[in-house]
């Protein structure tokens, strides 16, 4: 009963913090129309942005998430005008395979630059916190909130600002939204600004209670993916809802099988929801 | 042989591997306007099929081969299967998630695949009799192998069945409304496609008489794509002279990369890994249509307008 309690608990931490990237890729897709396969480096971009604020400037973990944001929102939003942009013509396929080569030259570059070896952040040791014989880190508390936060603002900015309404607007129909006079192009690389740097924030948040290397986006990619499709590819609110039953459904799965297959458990989902319901929980067609 | 003769004659036998999956590739990419992300997960099934039936049942190689294209073109199906209906990203999702989860289970599951130890010890054709020549022998085999399928899915290519792939890869609803069973054609391009791939990787195996789960990275897919979208899309001679020329460029990068004095052999890695991404997206947005671009016949005049 016990280790079921911890596991909700584990995945539901897992899962607010899987939401953040899971809204990114989605909302890219909600307005780009292509699935943005450099997710996994933007992710792990700003792990190495929050390291960088955290070890060499010496700022808590906290605001270092600035650093995670502003690194993977920059370099995310260049890469879609100078690489990516321009072959969107060519079709949506087209544009993922080059988001493919974009996320190996991007992951590289970081190795370059610092090499394969583990690297973690300057944080406080803390004794983890027992209540109810469920055990819970403070730094997951710390990321649960942090995480909480970001999507908070995340809502009010896409529900309150002109400038998230006409991004919603965008991804609902574009056509109408440039009658409206909506200039397309700034709201897609808005998008892109805002979707890579939550897949920053997201990548730092995963890699602050272990360590990061120039993999650390890529290993929860397909988790991120899984999330996007079982909460309905371009839905937000489908990829929190996603995210967290991703996140559960992965914890759980840890009680019977062996944890390494914690991404199969992602693959999995993939396969089920789109042979039952390919437009996920909250997502409009899929064809 | 000698040490620049042995190197030749592997490079010879490592573009034969990528020729065969640069012509699965352009199968489905060329022909169906299909993607598969995980084409190194078919890859290694196929190696992993071949390696485990002929070093754990002892069956011939042969067998093997035969094992490993069937296992392929059920993985093939089973990918497909769930996505056809749907967008293409759906269905390249999907193709990422079958190779990491083919990656996990021979990493995990040590009982059949040795985990990151790898099988070794797989048998090669003949390799008593030949000796040191086995390896020359073999690449020249696998140029005919190359050639074979190569002949074959030309074949394909240019018959009704091809022509109707590329209605599909064109526009699925005029396909559909000529009465060509679109669901059919693409599951069934599809899986013959990672059979060919499953094909490579048993192959594979059987040179190189070890195989692991390390070999099948993520970035052999890069590559192929490199190849076929180098080569010219939709052209099966431009996958061939694609797989070759990426080869090539890997092997000059290496030298390149190796010239560059004062970096540490991760930062000669890198560099590389960065020139093949970027080598992808310059030949996207330069030559989209490749070196050999596909050739489209004129359609028949009708017979008479008077």
């Amino acid at each position: 009963m016990d280790s079921l309690l911890q596991a909700a608990l584990n995945g539901l931490v897992a899962g607010t913090i899987l939401a953040l990237p899971a809204i990114g890729f989605t909302a890219m897709f909600a307005v780009l129309r292509y699935p943005n396969f450099a997710v996994a480096a933007y992710a792990t971009l700003g792990a190495y942005g929050g390291w960088m604020a955290n070890a060499w400037l010496g700022w808590p973990a906290f605001v270092s998430l600035l650093g995670a944001f502003a690194l993977a929102g920059v370099v995310g939003t260049a890469a879609e005008r100078v690489v990516l942009e321009p072959l969107r013509p060519a079709g949506a396929l087209t544009a993922a395979i080059a988001a493919i080569a974009l996320n190996v030259i991007l992951e590289n570059v970081l190795r370059f630059c610092f090499g394969n070896d583990l690297l973690g952040y300057d944080l406080p040791l803390a004794r983890d916190i027992r209540f109810a014989g469920l055990r819970i880190a403070p730094q997951q508390i710390e990321n649960l909130t942090l995480a909480l936060a970001v999507m908070g603002a995340l809502f009010a900015f896409l529900a309150f600002t002109r400038v998230g309404k006409a991004m919603r607007a965008t991804a609902d129909n574009p056509d109408l939204a440039r009658l409206k006079g909506i200039e397309p192009r700034r709201v897609e690389l808005l998008a892109v600004f805002v979707g890579a740097g939550l897949c920053g924030v997201g990548g730092m948040l995963l890699g602050l209670d272990t360590s990061i290397d120039p993999l650390t986006g890529f290993r929860v990619v397909l988790s991120v993916f899984a999330a996007a499709v079982v909460g309905g590819l371009g839905s937000i609110p489908g990829a929190v809802a996603g995210a967290l039953l991703i996140g559960l459904a992965e914890e759980f799965a840890t009680l019977a099988i062996a944890p390494t297959y914690k991404s199969a458990v992602g693959f999995l989902a993939i396969l089920l929801v789109l042979t039952l319901r390919p437009r996920g929980l909250l997502g409009e067609r899929a064809y | 042989m000698s040490g620049w003769a042995n190197y030749i004659v592997f490079m010879v036998a490592t573009g034969g591997f990528y020729a065969l999956l640069a012509l699965s590739l352009n199968l489905i990419w060329g022909g169906a306007g299909m993607v598969n992300l995980g084409l190194a997960g078919f890859f290694a099934l196929g190696a992993y099929a071949s390696a485990l039936l002929t070093v754990k049942l002892g069956a011939p190689i042969l067998a093997g081969l035969a094992g490993a294209l069937l296992v392929g073109a059920v993985g093939g199906y089973v990918v497909t299967m769930s996505t056809t209906r749907l967008r293409g990203d759906y269905l390249a999702i999907v193709t990422l998630g079958f190779a990491e989860t083919i990656r996990l289970i021979a990493n995990n599951e040590i009982w059949l695949t040795r985990g990151s130890d790898g099988v070794s010890g797989i048998p090669g054709p003949l390799k008593a009799e030949l000796g040191s020549w086995f390896n020359a022998v073999y690449a020249a085999g696998m140029i005919g192998i190359v050639a074979l399928v190569w002949f074959g899915l030309r074949r394909l290519d240019q018959s009704p069945y091809g022509r109707a792939l590329r209605a599909v890869r064109e526009d699925q609803q005029v396909a559909q409304v000529a009465g060509k069973r679109i669901l059919r054609f693409k599951v069934e391009a599809f899986a013959i496609s990672a059979a060919v791939a499953g094909l490579a990787g048993a192959l594979y195996g059987h040179f190189n008489s070890y195989v692991a789960p390390d070999i099948f990275q993520p970035l052999i897919t890069v590559y192929i794509f490199l190849a076929v979208a180098a080569g010219g899309v939709g052209r099966v001679s431009g996958a061939v002279l694609g797989a070759y020329l990426v080869v090539f460029f890997l092997e000059s990068t290496r030298f390149a990369a190796a010239a560059i004095p004062g970096l540490s052999p991760v930062q000669h890695a890198a560099i590389r890994e960065m020139l093949v991404g970027l080598a992808l997206i310059l030949v996207l947005r330069v030559r989209p249509q490749g070196i050999l671009p596909e050739r489209i016949p004129p359609a028949p005049r009708p017979a008479s307008v008077t």
